[in-house]
């Protein structure tokens, strides 16, 4: 296992709470989950994989996006794995790189204008320190 | 002021090669009390303890300290020796100058010096001990077993077996527990109700056993040896010395309305019932939630066809009392509910069921005759979906589930899926399971031969979602090994429900002092070396009310506990260990701290007169400790604000001054 | 075993009687040697330890205590190392209060397997207080004599 994808994996843990060891390997969460069969990687994989440090794959899948986060492998795992949390972590971690090719948090102040909207600046702002 | 002796072996050279012996023996004769000091090659040695006793009776001792290997060796051979010279063996401490000296230093020196300051501290505590004298208290050669399922009639037989009487007490009608509703047993597909039967009416004929059926235990006092114990015989209405079990009255009884509990509420029987043809006793019982005589004083038809005049509906609950030497607990399992489980639907559907009404469906004595049949409209059913671990090693939610395995769900699916494709091989059975445990004799044998020869089924994953559609059941699983999501049109689903301890086992658990674990099975008093006894003397464990069990594996612990009972009830008096807590009444200002640590339940407290300075009485609140009971570990008196109480044996000053004489 | 110029701590070990004297017996039986100034106190279970028992070893000149039980879970008694556990946590820390350093007190679970454990355990108990050096924050000077 490549330590870059530790550091990630540690961050996708830490950001959804979620402690993907607790698994057990049921296979429930992708039993139940709705969207199965137009996902690329099931639920039950999305657990594996985070565990392994296999993020790449994810991200770059489409999977991330067929996930309906309806709750119901949350709600049903029988050890309280949450693997909804882990999907949207790593949808947050695909969504914060793309930060990259936006603005600069020096460049803020210069947009700032009467109309701009308070939500806007602070959301601008957060996506820099995360 | 104590007349101590001091006794240095050599132990060959073990000791003598790195402790200067002589030095020790020379520097102790100084200590205070020390009378006496002498070295010796071999003290633990005929020749070695006859220099002690001929000391004893010399010196007039009154103390002895041996400088020795580990009292866990010879301790045990010192008190003897002191107690045949007329010394009270108590009074012996052993200074353990060979594993925790002698072994561990290479020079002399620093040996010698260790050994004259470990010495000392045995001599200083010496010097504070008091003789003891063990407890005795008498034995009632009589057992009481809690629960009549197979660990509590095999449990009963082998203590009756062994010539003492026992008492069996059942909550339900009849003898016979959970395996009385079995069909088949795994390995070996014996029927359960032909392995079972017999012993029941073993138990039922044996002149060393009474059975206390549709009765329960509602009140526990006194200790090991000694238990007092109320037992309540429910009125059933029936005159049980006078009922023949002709069954006259079930079939004449015009209310057929009440569910068979025995079919797990699959069927219905009569509001005057047997549970089951072989019933022990076998002996009808009145329903008053059903029996309209009962609750309108309309009816009365069961007394009128009765020809024995058994029928009573004045009957009242009953106290019986009765003393015990030994209690065991053999209060079982339960299924636990589905109704938190919704995703299976069980609820919704009759065709979704648990493993236990399974097993009703398939025995021959079941609702449907032995016949496979759906609840819902009595159709064969042609596709069956089996799901393991449902509420078991479930750790995401204390409601719902249980964090254990229940271990005897994978054995007894792997018998359910084949015995269905044996008799009915038209039929598709699969299992879904997430590991399959089968560790026991034949066990994983078995479980490859349903798969391999009768062709079940086995899928790697688990089941999300049963949703009733018109008369069918659609299941939604994964398959981890395919990586699929499957979608199974199936007739019946059949649940393999988690395990928890029988309702009634935490009440007992309190009346007993017996303690449990946080998912209410009984502690064993050693998880490894004393499984079948309860931490609580006198109280022993047999059977799923300590942990999930298959049969084999109950039978064996039924028969272990009775060994222990046994062991117990062969003796005219139990010796207890001397060195018990006490407390000092005076001192003692009735707190309940001492009460609330002991793990025994040793510590009662009382309301005792005292006469104060001014000449007047007082009644004070004070700890008193069950000496039969106490086992002597000192919880209580580091918790005791007051200084009250105090360990014989190992009392704070002996401690304080085994410290002081360490630390000089 | 001499560290700061032939200065010997006075170390006191409470072992409860069923786990962890017998580990320490086990210590002797393989030889495994540790220093001579580590002196047992048979108890037992480590729960009959009473804080002043502790508070008597600092007071006469003891450099350092250590309480050994079983393993948690594997007390004889059921739940007397539970109790040692909750009431020693208060007690060093209170100790630590008063200037008794933490690293001079301790609660080791030794099995009555576990001679090496034991052995080790004094050992390196022992170099821990040597650092430390004596103590004197609770020696009571009038016990000397």
């Amino acid at each position: 296992m490549h330590k870059d994808n530790n550091a990630v994996r540690d961050e996708i843990i830490r950001r959804s709470g979620v402690n993907p060891r607790k698994c057990m390997r049921c296979g429930k969460c992708s039993a139940t989950c709705p969207a199965y069969d137009e996902m690329e990687f099931h639920p039950h994989q999305f657990v594996y994989m985070v565990e392994s440090g296999d993020i790449e794959p994810l991200m770059n899948s489409k999977s991330l996006y067929q996930c309906l986060t309806c709750f119901a492998c949350v709600d049903r795992c029988p050890r309280g794995v949450e693997p909804a949390k882990l999907v949207e972590a790593v949808r947050l971690e695909v969504i914060r790189k793309q930060g990259a090719n936006h603005l600069k948090a020096d460049d803020i102040p210069a947009l700032v204008t009467e109309e701009l909207p308070q939500q806007a600046i602070v959301s601008a702002f957060r996506k820099y320190t995360k | 002021m104590q007349r101590i002796g001091v006794f240095v072996c050599w132990c060959g050279s073990n000791i003598a090669g790195t402790v200067d012996v002589e030095a020790v023996s020379e520097a102790l004769k100084s200590e205070p009390g020390v009378v006496f000091s002498t070295n010796y090659q071999y003290m633990c040695s005929q020749a070695g303890q006859d220099i002690i006793k001929n000391a004893i009776a010399e010196h007039k001792l009154t103390g002895i300290v041996v400088c020795s290997c580990s009292p866990r060796m010879h301790e045990a051979t010192f008190r003897k020796t002191a107690a045949a010279a007329g010394l009270n063996p108590y009074m012996v401490e052993i200074a353990n100058i060979r594993e925790q000296c002698s072994w561990i230093h290479k020079d002399m020196a620093t040996g010698t010096e260790k050994a004259i300051i470990l010495g000392k501290a045995a001599v200083a505590k010496v010097n504070l001990n008091a003789p003891l004298t063990p407890g005795e208290s008498p034995v009632t050669k009589r057992a009481l077993v809690i629960g009549g399922g197979i660990a509590g009639i095999q449990t009963a037989l082998d203590i009756a077996d062994a010539g003492f009487p026992v008492d069996i007490v059942e909550t339900k009608p009849t003898i016979g527990g959970k395996m009385a509703q079995l069909d088949k047993t795994f390995p070996t597909l014996d029927c359960a109700a032909c392995i079972l039967t017999p012993k029941m009416v073993d138990v039922a004929q044996h002149e060393n056993i009474r059975i206390f059926s549709y009765s329960e235990v509602v009140e526990v006092g006194g200790f090991v040896g000694n238990f007092d114990v109320k037992i309540k015989k429910k009125a059933r209405y029936v005159k049980e010395d006078v009922c023949t079990g002709c069954g006259i009255c079930t079939e004449k009884c015009p209310m057929k309305k009440a569910p068979n509990e025995f079919n797990m509420g699959m069927d219905n029987r009569p509001a005057v019932y047997i549970p089951f043809a072989q019933a022990v006793p076998k002996v009808a019982t009145i329903d008053p939630n059903y029996c309209n005589m009962l609750k309108n004083g309309k009816c009365g038809l069961c007394a009128k066809v009765c020809t024995a005049g058994a029928i009573d509906y004045t009957q009242k609950d009953e106290i019986i009392e009765e003393k015990y030497g030994a209690i065991v607990a053999a209060t079982g399992f339960n299924p636990i509910s589905m109704d938190k489980f919704d995703e299976y639907a069980y609820n919704q559907s009759k065709d979704v069921i648990t493993s236990l009404e399974f097993e009703r469906l398939t025995n021959a004595a079941g609702p449907t005759a032995g016949k496979l049949l759906r609840p819902s409209d009595g159709e064969h059913p042609h596709t069956i979906v089996f799901v393991q671990c449902v509420g078991s090693r479930c750790a995401a939610c204390a409601e719902k589930g249980k964090e254990y395995c229940s271990k005897i769900c994978c054995m007894y699916t792997a018998k359910h899926a084949m015995l269905t494709r044996d008799k009915y091989p038209d039929t598709d059975v699969y299992v879904f399971y997430i590991d399959v445990r089968t560790p026991g004799k034949s066990f994983d044998e078995f479980y490859r031969r349903a798969v391999e020869e009768y062709g079940v089924h086995y899928i790697k994953g688990m089941v999300g979602k049963v949703s009733p559609e018109g008369n069918k059941l659609m299941v939604q699983a994964s398959d981890l090994l395919a990586n699929k999501q499957l979608h199974i049109e199936a007739d019946l689903v059949v649940l393999a429900a988690a395990i928890e301890p029988d309702k009634s086992a935490r009440p007992l658990a309190t009346m007993l002092t017996a303690s449990m674990d946080t998912n209410d099975f009984f502690t064993e008093a050693h998880p490894k070396l004393r499984p079948v006894e309860s931490p609580t003397a006198g109280v022993f464990l047999s059977g799923t009310c300590q942990g999930p069990k298959d049969i084999p594996e109950t039978v064996s612990q039924a028969s272990a506990a009775a060994a222990k009972v046994i062991g117990l009830l062969a003796k005219d008096k139990l010796t207890g260990n001397p060195c018990v807590a006490h407390s000092d009444e005076l001192m003692c200002n009735g707190c309940s701290s001492c009460e609330r640590v002991c793990p025994y339940g040793a510590i009662t407290y009382v309301d005792k007169e005292f006469r104060m300075p001014d000449r007047t009485t007082a009644i004070r609140r004070v700890a008193s400790v069950n000496t039969a009971v106490c086992q002597g570990c000192g919880a209580c008196t580091v918790a005791c604000p007051s200084g009250a109480m105090d360990l014989n044996g190992f009392k704070n000053a002996q401690i304080m001054a085994e410290v002081d004489a360490i630390c000089k | 075993m001499q560290v700061n110029n032939g200065y010997q701590p006075k170390i006191v070990a409470f072992c409860c009687n069923w786990c962890s004297y017998a580990g320490a017996d086990l210590a002797g039986n393989n030889r495994l040697a540790y220093p001579e100034n580590v002196k047992i106190i048979k108890v037992p279970c480590s729960c009959r330890v009473n804080p002043m028992f502790i508070l008597r070893a600092f007071q006469r000149g003891a450099d350092g205590v250590i309480l050994c039980g079983c393993h948690p879970g594997d007390c004889h008694y059921t739940s007397g190392n539970y109790y040692t556990r909750r009431r020693m946590a208060l007690l060093f820390s209170m100790l630590n209060f008063l200037g008794i350093e933490k690293e001079r007190t301790r609660v080791e679970w030794v099995s009555a397997a576990e001679g090496a454990k034991f052995a080790a355990t004094m050992n390196e108990f022992c170099e821990t207080v040597a650092a430390l050096g004596e103590n004197k924050r609770l020696e009571d000077l009038r016990c000397k004599r």
